[in-house]
């Protein structure tokens, strides 16, 4: 069910040339300001939490994963190689299953190791907050990359799709309205986040029964359709 | 099976008669030619066409379309809650808050329209033939910016039109109102502009399209998330002066100081510190750079491009 050619073959996809630029920028970013707020505050739970769970689980987890996800396949239909691919002798699922993994990977590598980084750099994982958010990092990169995986399959603005549902889904409406954080890959993580570190003040508005079960159904249903999705796609011509 | 030659071989045919290159009836073209300016025209509204889905296949138009509409709701929907509500002075939202309360919507439009503006002629080495017509780089770089700026800027103003005739209609104070809206018109040509310019360099950069959308997100969001974070912190700290300073690092929270110091909006920084003289000026010198490093970025990059 792996492949280690996909495997090669994505991976020099993602992170060839200047793409993994941006990549890298985004934990950078994240790894700067720790330092800089470390230097100017000092040690602060709450400074720790904001910055970890405001900015870093709230934009930088989703946007990598929006990239590694979608990137992992999108642009392969879109310019049509992926009949390269689908010709050789390969389960559509081994595809789809290798390229997920590959974009875990890619996800947890550049959000959960800097996240650690970062919570260490605010604190000192006073707390256990840094192991906390780490956790929920994790968690959330394997929903994230195989929701988006998914709609790379799907449609042809995954990307917007997914950026919408990041930003506009979980950002906007998930702090206007209530509900919409019930269907939240965030606050599902966020559930294992306050799990982990029952001290510090991480609040999310699932339980976490609720928030493992929807992880693990989102993971196992958006791969497996994503694979059925592979085995009837059409291609599109350029618009 | 081809059949044999009967007859005796070919004759060669005599020179200089039947061995002349045939006159088939080529002309010189000597119509008038439409020149340098006709075709920067053609491409500007080519691309600003294009920045709507206009002149594309019925799916482009569906995109900008759908966030054009989400645009301007809240617009008809602070209009309506003016007309119901009795005796409202103004709308609840200022003319000059109204871009940056809807970011994200304009966010998504730029990262959706800038990469296809640019991208593509790169992907498809269609730039070589651009200048194969009477253009020079600059013409290019030019038609395409003002081509961006001007889609954004419709986009931005379509919601503020609608709010300033709505607010007409339900009889608020014409004079208010109308400073208020050529306040917002001021404040959206100087956001179009400098976010034209920032979605242009960044999918300028990448031949894919879908790469191109999610760095112009990851450059308007990530600092601007960032830039909140941090100020939230600060002002938490009481160091509540670095709030206006820090604001300097993000587009978003660029044009929020602005607005406030020049515009006379308010401001969304945490405490509300607006920036005072001194830091108001280094906003508008930021401003400038910015879109001058933009202009000079995108010379830069179609000096060798697709060649």
């Amino acid at each position: 069910m792996y492949d280690p050619t996909v495997a090669r073959l994505t991976y020099r996809a993602l992170l060839g040339r200047r793409r993994a630029l941006i990549l890298f920028v985004l934990p950078a970013v994240l790894v700067v300001i720790s330092v800089a707020i470390r230097l100017l505050v000092g040690a602060d739970d709450a400074v720790a939490t904001e910055v970890l769970g405001g900015f870093a689980l709230a934009t930088m987890v989703p946007l990598i994963g929006v990239i590694a996800g979608t990137g992992a396949i999108g642009p392969e239909i879109d310019d049509g190689a992926i009949v390269y691919l689908l010709a050789k002798p390969l389960k559509r699922p081994t595809i789809i299953l290798t390229k997920l993994t590959v974009a875990i990977a890619v996800t947890m590598v550049f959000s959960a190791v800097p996240m650690l980084v970062a919570g260490w750099i605010l604190n000192g994982n006073s707390q256990q907050i840094a192991v906390a958010y780490t956790v929920a990092a994790v968690a959330a990169s394997i929903a994230y990359s195989a929701v988006f995986l998914l709609l790379g399959t799907v449609s042809r603005h995954a990307v917007v799709l997914g950026l919408v549902y990041a930003l506009i889904w979980e950002a906007l409406f998930g702090s206007l309205v209530p509900g919409a954080r019930t269907l939240s890959v965030q606050q599902w993580a966020l559930a294992l986040a306050e799990k982990t570190a029952p001290g510090a003040n991480i609040a999310s508005d699932v339980g976490l029964p609720t928030a493992v079960v929807l992880l693990a159904v989102v993971t196992v249903a958006g791969t497996w359709y994503a694979g059925r999705k592979l085995r009837t796609l059409t291609l599109a011509g350029e618009e | 099976m081809r059949p044999e030659p009967t007859t005796t071989p070919a004759v060669p045919a005599p020179r200089g008669e039947d061995a002349s290159i045939h006159n088939i009836g080529y002309r010189h073209y000597d119509g008038p030619r439409l020149g340098r300016s006709y075709a920067r025209r053609s491409l500007l509204t080519q691309s600003l066409r294009g920045a709507y889905g206009l002149g594309r296949s019925a799916k482009s138009k569906v995109l900008p379309f759908v966030l054009l509409a989400v645009m301007v709701l809240p617009a008809g929907i602070l209009v309506a809650v003016a007309a119901v509500t009795p005796g409202a002075k103004a709308l609840e939202v200022q003319y000059t808050e109204y871009a940056l309360m809807m970011q994200p919507v304009i966010g998504l439009y730029l990262a959706s329209q800038a990469p296809q503006s640019v991208s593509r002629d790169l992907r498809f080495r269609t730039v070589p033939l651009y200048f194969s017509r009477p253009i020079e780089r600059v013409d290019y770089v030019a038609a395409k910016y003002a081509a961006m700026a001007s889609a954004l800027f419709l986009f931005v103003t379509a919601p503020l039109v609608v709010m300033y005739v709505g607010a007409l209609l339900v009889e608020l104070d014409f004079g208010d109102q109308t400073t208020g809206f050529l306040q917002g018109l001021a404040g959206t040509a100087v956001f179009s502009v400098l976010h034209a310019g920032i979605g242009l360099v960044v999918s300028a950069l990448t031949p894919r399209r879908g790469f191109g959308v999610a760095a112009v997100i990851a450059v308007l969001t990530i600092p601007y998330f960032a830039v909140t974070t941090v100020q939230v912190i600060a002002e938490a700290q009481g160091s509540g002066g670095a709030v206006a300073w820090l604001g300097l690092a993000s587009p978003g929270s660029l044009m929020d100081g602005f607005q406030s110091a020049f515009l006379g909006a308010p401001t969304g920084f945490p405490g509300g510190h607006e920036p005072g003289t001194a830091v108001a000026a280094v906003y508008v010198l930021v401003i400038l750079g910015l879109i001058a490093a933009c202009w000079f970025a995108l010379m830069g990059r179609y000096r060798k491009a697709g060649l």
